[in-house]
């Protein structure tokens, strides 16, 4: 059951050859048998998921139910869920029992999936290899001495070893697409607002997105169509209409145009990437599209544009954590002073302090020009080399990462090395467009992800240009050795 | 830019961090890397660019104003270190 996509899944639960309690007690018992050596949950929610399959069956029989209606999925850490540690993989809320519901949490419950836990991340979003989480690795399924990639690491590792149907992920900075890559699935970052961060712990609130991973394309428009939508307790929420994202999964790409960015291709790309991203271009040409290069000139100021914004944000936003109304406190606070410090200092792990640190020092008084406001001007221009490239193609395409997973510990000793992982993933962020990540072919038996980058709110068309790329080829099928 | 001791431990006290004697060192090369990297974007020219704060250049949306949340109080002190007569507690300010 295991190997199905949540569309065959779906038909499966409607024509009774299995249940959800089934289907969802199979998953539990592979998450028991096979996480102690993935470490892709931090908490696993049996009995609850077991009375929402039940209701799901319910549901089934009755005749009310809905594409996802029984599925079961994992929820990223990030995601408050209400009766339900909600850890952020921070020591800081270790203890943390989130009284409500996100958004995306209630949307994808009122749609009727069964959520069978929370998945491991890099603490608080911050990490290209969930190496910076406070509950430990996650191992890539591929290879278990190698990183899932991060920040959305369990969420991947979940649905790439089969131990979930689906998950959802967070992505300011590449967390979706660049975990997706190094693990085999599919993830979309949809365009910024598309779905609300209500409830979705906070990281970089110009940046943060979340959105689905999946096994698939087809599936992935299944949960974004639950995800999605204005949510007036959003206060960036886009007020903009939701398509049918599966209607037009299967539209012709003839005519189709490719952009393809020469600074993704240059030096740094592993050269099994490159030729990897060549024989999916080939696809492409097969169905009519046209390919053709592009320029994004300011490509190589999207890291370090990065480096200054998502920091300011977070400094900002995790000073909500003072160890007085939730979270970690210190034992015995001499003074109001060092409660505030030693929570936070005690709470807070070695790359969240550093995020926090570079961002309180480009936003301090003398600084500020030369720091945030240069980086909010770069920020402009990486914008507008899209808005351009968008005059002339339809929708872009390169890696996802300059090479397939790293060995664990490899790009721990020095940061910037660890930052330029997401080298190729982060203007998305910054010019809030949607990208998705999906499986090509694998190098030396590791995934291979390839990009795509789409105009605002064309989700439905990098959609459609996945799933045709999936229904021609079989890569998206392929399961970790020993896993199937 | 490149951080020394002091600036660390000005900017973990800015930060209200309190961060291990012996880690200060190492924080202050990581950050000055950090800044080393940052400094690439002096090269960009940009002048008379607007900057950008937001991706969709959106107006912050208003609403009425009206109480849309229910009373949670309870609920959000239940999960609060300290908490007294619907207060949170915290050591003595004022002496």
């Amino acid at each position: 059951m295991h190997k199905k996509t949540i569309v065959e899944l779906a038909a499966g639960l409607k024509a009774r050859e299995f249940s959800s309690v089934e289907l969802t007690g199979h998953f539990l018992e592979r998450i028991e048998r096979l996480d102690g050596n993935i470490n892709a949950f931090i908490t696993t929610t049996a009995e609850q998921a077991l009375a929402e399959a039940a209701a799901a069956d319910e549901k089934l029989k009755a005749g009310d139910a809905g594409p996802l209606t029984g599925i079961p999925i994992v929820q990223k850490d990030i995601f408050c869920t209400q009766g339900v540690k909600t850890s952020c993989g921070s020591r800081m809320l270790d203890n943390f029992i989130s009284p409500y519901d996100a958004t995306v949490v209630t949307k994808l419950k009122q749609a009727g999936v069964v959520t069978l836990g929370k998945a491991n991340m890099d603490e608080f979003a911050m990490g290209s290899s969930n190496e910076t989480s406070f509950y430990g690795n996650v191992h890539n399924p591929w290879d278990r001495e190698r990183v899932p990639g991060g920040s959305s690491g369990g969420s991947a590792a979940a649905v790439a070893a089969r131990m979930a149907a689906a998950a959802t992920g967070t992505d300011t900075g590449g967390s979706i697409r660049q975990p997706a890559a190094l693990c085999g699935i599919t993830g979309l970052k949809p365009t910024y607002g598309r779905i609300s961060r209500f409830g979705m712990i906070a990281f970089a609130s110009s940046l943060d997105q979340a959105g689905p991973m999946t096994a698939s394309a087809e599936d992935a428009a299944l949960m974004l169509q639950a995800m999605a939508g204005f949510d007036p307790r959003d206060s960036t929420s886009a007020d903009h209409p939701v398509p049918d994202y599966s209607a037009t999964l299967g539209d012709s790409l003839a005519g189709l145009k490719i952009g393809l960015p020469k600074e993704y291709f240059e030096e740094g790309l592993d050269e099994g990437v490159r030729s990897s991203i060549e024989a999916a271009l080939e696809v492409y040409k097969g169905f009519g599209a046209e390919v053709v290069e592009i320029s994004l000139p300011n490509s190589a100021m999207a890291v370090p544009t990065y480096y200054v914004v998502a920091p300011a944000e977070c400094s900002s936003n995790l000073s909500r954590f003072d160890g007085a109304r939730f979270g970690y406190r210190c034992e015995d606070p001499k003074d109001l002073e060092d409660l505030y410090k030693r929570s936070r200092g005690e709470g807070f792990g070695a790359e969240v302090k550093r995020r926090i640190m570079i961002g309180t020092y480009a936003l301090s008084a003398g600084y500020y020009d030369a720091y945030y406001l240069k980086a909010q001007k770069t920020r402009h221009l990486i914008s507008d080399d899209f808005k351009q490239a968008f005059q002339q193609v339809d929708v872009i395409m390169g890696p996802a990462t300059p090479a397939p997973a790293f060995k664990l510990g490899e790009k721990t000793d020095d940061p910037v090395t660890m930052y330029l992982n997401d080298i190729y993933t982060i203007a998305a962020n910054l010019a809030g467009l949607p990208g998705l990540s999906m499986p090509v072919q694998p190098v030396n038996g590791l995934p291979v992800g390839l990009q795509l980058i789409g105009n605002y709110f064309a989700e439905a068309k990098l959609l459609n240009v996945a799933h045709k790329f999936q229904q021609e080829t079989g890569w998206h099928r392929l399961i970790p050795e020993g896993l199937d | 830019m490149s951080l020394d001791r002091s600036d660390v431990e000005k900017i973990a006290h800015l930060a209200r961090l309190a961060l291990d004697e012996n880690q200060v060192e190492g924080y202050a090369a990581e950050l000055s890397n950090i800044l080393a990297l940052v400094e690439q974007l002096e090269v960009a020219d940009t002048d008379n660019i607007e900057p950008m704060a937001h991706p969709l250049h959106m107006a912050q949306r208003l609403r009425e104003d009206q109480v849309t949340e229910p009373d949670r109080r309870d609920q959000n002190q239940a999960i609060a270190p300290l908490v007294e007569n619907g207060l949170y507690l915290v050591p003595k300010v004022i002496e």
